[in-house]
C-alpha cells in the first residue's frame, strides 16, 4: 500500500497550452489506426456498390470470383445474416443503408451490393472488380432545385422544422428597406482523412470490433441490436481516429466486418476506400435557400422570413436544418424560419461540421450584409442594432452572449474602421482588394455521460470514458480537465478513452463532447476526492470512483447556450481570370472557458479554413444520366490547398459563465467555420461589387459575373 | 487491381524489346499510370521500369537548342539554368503543374503521355469513348465544365492536362522515340491526334515506342515566354485555362510571337491563327485582343465552357501585355 500525500498545489492545466499526450506516438507512427492494426487469420472484405441509382439487383455473379486466387467469400442480399434494423437508438431509428443486404432494392448509385471477403486485400480489390452485378435498372431522380415539387416540411421531430411569430408580409410591407435574396450552397464531403476501417472478430462469446468512430458506446449499442445481442457480449474500441466531422457514426463497414466474421470465424477487416467514402458515410446536402429581410431605415429588423431546402435520401428523412441560425442571431417583429427537404434517388447526408449552421450562416449573413449596404449601414453596426437580449424564438435567456465583444476586439485588430464601405474601388496590380465581415454561432449542448476515476497505489490517476478523440485533443483536454479537478500536475493523470467497456458517454459530435465529458470526469473526481482521507491507504487494485450525469443534465435550467463569434475576411479578386485569393482571416470567438488554449487554436482555425474551401472550392457534381456522382475523389472535389490558406488568425474573447456546473465550458468544435464563407463572399462583393449567392464562388462564376457588369 | 509483373530496364534496346508486348506498360514516376491502375483504367500485365535508362540528362544542341532526356524529373527540369534562361515559359509550365512530390517523380515522357482527368474516363462504370471506344461520351451532356472549346468532336470533349505540353508546344519542340525498328521523331503540334472519331487513338507513336527525349530548338523569341495558368485553387489542380507566349517586340510592333493554349483541347494547342493575325501588327492590349478572337473564333463551348473563351481571351491580352512591358525593360 502506498499512501495518499495531500493535494500538491498545480499549475498547468486547463487553461494552459499542452501538446497533445498521444502526439509523439502520431508523429512517429507509432500510433495505430483501425486500418493498420495486424491480427493472425486476419480475413480482407472489400466492398461493391452500385452502379445505377435506382432498380434491383438481377443477380450477383459471385460463381467465378469465388474461383478467384485467395478469395473466401462473397456477401450479398442472397446470403448475407440477416438483421434488425426495426429499432429506435441513441440517435434515432437507423439509417437503412447499414442494415446491408437485405434485399435487392437498390435505392441510390453507390449503394452496397456486395462484400468479397479473401485472405489479402489485394486479392479482394481484383475479385471485387471482376465481380458482375447484373441489375433492372429504373427511372431516376436526382436533381435537386428550389421549388422542387417534391419538397416538404418535415414533421416535428427532435428538430423543429418551422418556427413562426408576427405576419412577415406585413412587415415586410411596412419596411423601408427590403432584401429577398436566393442563395444555394452545393453537396459537401467531409471524407476524413482515415477512411472508415472496422476489424470484428468473436472472442470467447464477444464480439469485439476494432473500429474509427466517433462513439464507440454508440456504435456497440446499435451494433448489438442490428445483429440481437446481449449490449454486455458487443466490445468496440476506437482508440485514435484520423478525422470523422459528423461521418464516423454506424456505418455499412463496422456491420459488414461483423457479418463476415459471422459467416467465417476468422477476424474480417473492412476498409471504405476513398471513392465509397462519397456515397456510403454521409455528406452535407445542398441547399437552396431564400432569405426575406425587412427593415427601418436605420436598420432595426422587422422581418426575418428564411426559408431553407434540403434533400434526403428515399430510405432515410435527414434534415440540413440551415435555416435555424436567425432563431438565435437576429429578433425580427415577424420572424419566421422553416427548413423543408425532398426525397431524391440519392445516398443519406448526414451531420457535416455544423449541421445547418454552415450554409445557413452563408445565407442569413450575406443578407445582412446586403441589407447593411441598402442601409448605408456598417455590417458591424447593423448586427449591433439588431442584438436580442433574450432568444428571438425560444425567449430563453442566454447563458452568455458575446457577439458584439467579438466584433468589437475583431475589428480593432482587423483595421475595420479605416474600411470604406464602396465596393471595387481598391486596386493592386490586377487585382481588385475588398474586406467582409460575419457573424458566428453554434449551440454548446450538454449529454449525459458516465465516467469513472480510480486513484492508483503509485499516486497516478486513471480515467476511463468512452470519449473519442477524433483529432481534436479531446484526450488532452480531458487530461487537463481531471487534473486540474485532483489538483495534480497532468502528467499524473492518464486519461483511457474510446471503449464502449469503459460504460455510455455522449459522442464527439455536435460541439458537445468536451461540455458533456468534462462534466462526467469532474463528478467522477469530485466523488473520489471525498473518498480519499489525506494519510489514508490506497489499495494496489486502486480506488475507483463513478459518476453518470444523466440527473445532473436532466436538472439543467432552460437557457440558451451557444459559442459566438465574428469572422473578418480580405479577399483580392482578379476579375479578367476569376481567380479568387483570399488574403487574411480573423476570427474572434467567445466559447467559454478555453481548456487547452492551443488545441483550441487549431479547432478554431481548422474549422476558418474549411469555412474558406467551402467559400471557393468544395463542390460536389452529380451526373444526371447516371444518378452518380462524378469525380468523386479528391482529385476531383477540390478542397483548399496550402496555397489558398492565407495568415488565418483565431482568437478569443472572456465568455464567463458563474452559474454553469461545467465551469462555462463551451463547444469550440463547429463555430469556427459558421459564417467564414459569409465573410469571404461579402468581401468578394466589397471588392468587386458583384454579389456571388451561389457557392463556391469558383472562377467561372466571377468571370462571367465580371464580363456582365463590365 | 490486376496482378502484374514489374521489370527495371537499364538500356534502350532492352526496354522496347519488353516493350512490344501489348500488355506492357513503361513506368516512368507513375503518378499517372498507377493511379489509373488502382481505378481498373489501366490493366497491364507488366511495368516496365524506365527510371534507370540513360536518359536522364539535359544537353545542348550543336545548333544551340536544348535535347531533354525521357526520364528528367519535372522538378528537374523546372530547375535547369539553360531551361530557366533560354525557355523561361517552360519553366513555369512545369512549376505550375502538380506538387512538389508529384514533380520529383513525374518524367517528361510520361508527361507527354498522362491522360485525361475528364472524371467519367477514370470511372469504369460510366461511358467514355475514350476508354471504351464506341460506348458513348458522358461528358457531352453531363459535366464538362473543364472540357475543350477547340478541336473537339462529339466523340469526345476531353482535354489534355498537360503544363509542361503547352509550353513545349509554343516552342516548336520534336519528341524522339525508339522503337524494335529503330528511331524516330515526331514534332510534337503532331504528336497527337485530332480527336475525330477515334479519341482513344491519343498520340501517333508507334506501338510499343519508348519515348526517349525531347528536342527544342533554338528559339531566341523564348528568352521572352511566359506561362500563365488559371485553375480552381491556388495550386494542385490542372488548368481550367493556360498560356504560354513568347514575344519579341522591335519598335512598338510585334516581330515575332509564340502562343499556345492549355485546358482548350486534347492536346496543347498552338495558337497559329493569332500568330500570324499579331506577326507585323502593333503590340497593344487591341492587337493581342483581335489576335485572340482570330484564333477563338474557331471555338464551339458546350453548354458549361462558354467561360473558356473569355477566360483564354483575357489571359492573351494580360500576358502578352505583361511580356511587352518586360521586354521594354
Ligand atoms: C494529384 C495530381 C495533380 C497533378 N497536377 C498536374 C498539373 O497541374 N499539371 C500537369 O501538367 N500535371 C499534373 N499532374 C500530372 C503529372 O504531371 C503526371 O502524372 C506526370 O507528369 C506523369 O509522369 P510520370 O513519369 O509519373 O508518368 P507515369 O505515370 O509513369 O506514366 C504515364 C504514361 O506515360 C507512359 N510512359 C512513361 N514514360 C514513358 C516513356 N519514356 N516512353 C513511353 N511511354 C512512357 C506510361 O506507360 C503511362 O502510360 C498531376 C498529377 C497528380 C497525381
Ligand atoms: S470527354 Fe472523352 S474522356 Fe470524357 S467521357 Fe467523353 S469520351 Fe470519355
Amino acid at each position: 500500500m502506498t499512501t495518499m500525500t495531500g493535494p500538491t498545489p498545480v499549475t498547468g492545466s486547463v487553461g494552459t497550452a499542452h501538446t497533445r499526450v498521444e502526439g509523439r506516438e502520431k508523429v512517429t507512427g507509432a500510433a495505430r489506426y483501425a486500418g493498420d492494426i495486424p491480427y493472425a487469420e486476419l480475413a480482407h472484405g472489400w466492398l461493391v456498390l452500385s452502379t445505377i441509382a435506382r432498380g434491383r439487383i438481377r443477380s450477383v455473379e459471385a460463381d467465378p470470383v469465388l474461383a478467384m486466387p485467395g478469395v473466401l467469400a462473397v456477401l450479398h442480399h442472397g446470403n448475407a445474416p440477416r438483421v434488425n434494423a426495426d429499432y429506435t437508438g441513441l440517435l434515432g431509428r437507423p439509417d437503412p443503408t447499414v442494415a446491408v443486404f437485405q434485399h435487392d432494392r437498390v435505392p441510390f448509385a453507390g449503394w452496397p451490393v456486395a462484400l468479397v471477403v479473401a485472405e489479402t486485400s489485394e486479392q479482394a480489390r481484383e475479385a471485387a472488380d471482376a465481380l458482375v452485378v447484373r441489375y433492372d435498372e429504373e427511372p431516376h431522380d436526382v436533381a435537386f432545385f428550389a421549388g422542387h415539387p417534391g419538397s416538404y416540411t418535415p414533421e416535428n421531430g427532435r428538430a423543429q422544422p418551422e418556427t413562426s411569430k408576427g405576419d412577415i408580409e406585413a412587415e415586410l410591407a411596412a419596411s423601408a428597406v427590403v432584401v429577398d435574396a436566393e442563395y444555394t450552397t452545393p453537396q459537401e464531403h467531409h471524407s476524413a482523412l482515415e477512411p472508415h476501417a472496422a476489424m470484428a472478430r468473436w472472442d470467447s462469446g464477444r464480439l469485439e470490433v476494432v473500429d474509427s468512430n466517433q462513439g464507440s458506446t454508440w456504435v456497440a449499442e446499435e451494433l448489438a441490436k442490428l445483429f440481437s445481442l446481449d449490449p454486455s457480449s458487443v466490445r468496440v474500441r476506437s482508440e485514435h481516429v484520423g478525422g470523422a466531422f459528423g461521418s464516423k457514426g454506424v456505418r455499412p463497414h463496422q456491420v459488414l466486418a461483423v457479418m463476415a466474421t459471422t459467416v467465417l470465424h476468422r477476424p474480417v477487416r473492412v476498409v471504405l476506400t476513398r471513392r465509397q467514402l462519397f456515397s456510403l458515410v454521409g455528406y452535407r446536402s445542398p441547399t437552396a435557400q431564400r432569405v426575406r429581410l425587412g427593415a427601418d431605415a436605420d436598420g432595426r429588423l422587422r422581418a426575418l422570413d428564411h426559408e431553407a431546402l434540403s434533400l434526403t435520401s428515399k430510405v432515410y428523412e435527414f434534415l440540413e436544418p440551415s435555416a435555424a441560425v436567425g432563431r438565435v442571431m437576429y429578433d425580427a417583429d415577424a420572424h419566421h424560419t422553416v427548413n423543408r427537404v425532398v426525397a431524391l434517388d440519392v445516398p443519406t447526408p448526414t451531420w457535416m461540421r455544423a449541421p445547418g449552421a454552415a450554409p445557413g450562416s452563408f445565407a442569413l449573413e450575406c443578407a445582412l450584409d446586403e441589407l447593411a449596404e441598402k442601409c448605408g449601414m456598417d455590417p458591424i453596426a447593423l448586427r449591433a442594432r439588431n442584438e436580442p437580449n433574450a432568444g428571438p424564438v425560444s425567449g430563453a435567456p442566454f447563458s452568455s452572449r458575446n457577439v458584439l465583444a467579438c466584433f468589437q476586439e475583431g475589428a480593432r485588430r482587423f483595421g475595420w474602421a479605416d474600411r470604406d464601405p464602396r465596393p471595387g474601388l481598391r486596386r493592386e496590380g490586377r487585382w481588385l482588394l475588398g474586406t467582409g465581415t460575419a457573424a458566428a454561432t453554434h449551440p454548446s449542448g450538454v449529454a449525459p455521460s458516465t465516467a469513472s476515476v480510480t486513484a492508483e497505489c503509485d499516486g497516478t490517476f486513471t480515467v476511463r470514458i468512452t470519449a473519442a478523440d477524433i483529432g481534436t485533443g479531446a484526450r488532452t483536454a480531458l487530461t487537463l480537465i481531471a487534473a486540474e479537478a485532483l489538483e495534480v500536475e497532468p502528467e499524473r493523470v492518464r486519461v483511457r478513452i474510446a471503449d464502449s467497456d469503459f460504460g455510455p458517454a455522449m459522442v464527439a459530435g455536435g460541439s458537445m463532447g468536451t461540455r458533456s465529458w468534462a462534466w462526467a470526469v469532474t463528478s467522477a473526481v469530485r466523488e473520489l476526492r471525498e473518498r480519499l482521507v489525506p494519510g489514508g491507504g490506497i489499495p494496489p487494485e486502486g480506488i475507483t470512483a463513478r459518476s453518470n450525469t444523466t440527473e445532473a443534465v436532466g436538472a439543467l435550467p432552460m437557457l440558451e447556450r451557444h459559442s459566438f463569434g465574428a469572422q473578418f475576411a480580405e479577399v483580392a479578386v482578379d476579375e479578367t481570370t476569376g481567380e479568387v485569393r483570399v488574403r487574411r482571416m480573423l476570427g474572434i470567438f467567445a466559447a467559454g472557458r478555453i481548456v487547452n488554449p492551443l488545441t483550441a487554436r487549431s479547432q478554431l482555425v481548422g474549422g476558418m479554413i474549411w469555412g474558406l474551401s467551402m467559400a471557393l472550392h468544395e463542390e460536389a457534381v452529380r451526373d444526371q444520366a447516371s444518378g452518380a456522382l462524378v469525380g468523386a475523389d479528391l482529385a476531383g472535389y477540390h478542397f483548399a490547398a496550402n496555397a489558398d490558406v492565407p495568415l488565418v488568425e483565431a482568437d478569443w474573447v472572456d465568455d464567463p459563465d458563474e452559474e454553469d456546473p461545467v465551469g462555462g465550458i463551451k463547444g469550440i468544435g463547429e463555430v469556427s467555420i459558421v459564417g467564414a464563407a459569409a465573410a469571404i463572399a461579402n468581401a468578394v462583393w466589397h471588392a468587386t461589387g458583384v454579389r456571388h449567392r451561389h457557392l463556391p464562388i469558383r472562377p467561372d462564376r466571377v468571370l462571367l459575373a465580371g464580363a456582365a457588369t463590365a | 487491381m490486376r496482378e502484374f509483373g514489374y521489370q527495371r530496364v537499364f538500356d534502350v534496346p532492352g526496354a522496347v524489346a519488353l516493350g512490344a508486348d501489348p500488355e506492357a506498360r513503361y513506368l516512368g514516376g507513375g503518378t499517372n499510370l498507377v493511379d489509373l491502375m488502382k481505378a481498373s483504367v489501366e490493366r497491364p500485365a507488366l511495368l516496365i521500369d524506365v527510371r534507370e535508362l540513360p536518359l536522364d540528362r539535359i544537353e545542348s544542341t550543336d545548333d544551340g537548342g536544348l535535347h531533354i532526356g525521357a526520364t528528367v524529373t519535372n522538378s528537374d527540369l523546372a530547375a535547369h539554368p539553360e531551361v530557366r534562361r533560354r525557355y523561361p515559359a517552360l519553366a513555369q509550365a512545369v512549376l505550375a503543374g502538380a506538387s512538389g512530390q508529384l514533380r520529383n517523380m513525374a518524367t517528361v515522357g510520361g508527361n507527354l503521355l498522362q491522360r485525361t482527368r475528364c472524371a467519367y474516363f477514370t470511372d469504369p462504370a460510366r461511358p467514355c469513348n475514350k476508354r471504351n471506344p464506341g460506348s458513348g461520351c458522358a461528358a457531352v451532356k453531363g459535366e464538362h465544365r473543364n472540357h475543350a472549346i477547340l478541336g473537339a468532336t462529339e466523340h469526345c470533349v476531353a482535354v489534355h492536362p498537360s503544363d509542361m505540353s503547352v509550353a513545349l508546344a509554343a516552342f516548336d519542340a520534336r519528341v524522339t522515340y525508339e522503337t524494335a525498328t529503330g528511331p524516330g521523331e515526331l514534332p510534337l503540334t503532331e504528336f497527337y491526334l485530332p480527336v475525330g472519331d477515334t479519341p482513344h487513338l491519343e498520340t501517333a507513336l508507334p506501338p510499343g515506342a519508348l519515348i526517349t527525349g525531347i528536342t527544342l530548338p533554338p528559339a531566341p523569341v523564348a528568352a521572352t515566354s511566359r506561362y500563365r495558368k488559371v485553375r480552381e485553387r491556388a495550386s494542385y489542380a490542372f488548368a481550367i485555362g493556360s498560356v504560354a507566349a513568347a514575344l519579341d517586340v522591335q519598335e512598338g510592333a510585334v516581330r515575332e510571337v509564340r502562343l499556345a493554349f492549355g485546358a482548350v483541347a486534347s492536346r496543347p494547342w498552338r495558337a497559329r491563327a493569332a500568330e500570324r493575325a499579331l506577326t507585323g501588327a502593333p503590340a497593344t492590349a487591341e492587337a493581342f485582343a483581335a489576335a485572340a478572337d482570330a484564333e477563338l473564333a474557331a471555338a464551339k463551348a458546350l453548354p458549361h465552357n462558354g467561360y473558356k473563351v473569355t477566360l483564354i481571351r483575357n489571359l492573351v491580352v494580360a500576358v502578352l501585355t505583361e511580356l511587352t512591358e518586360e521586354a521594354a525593360r
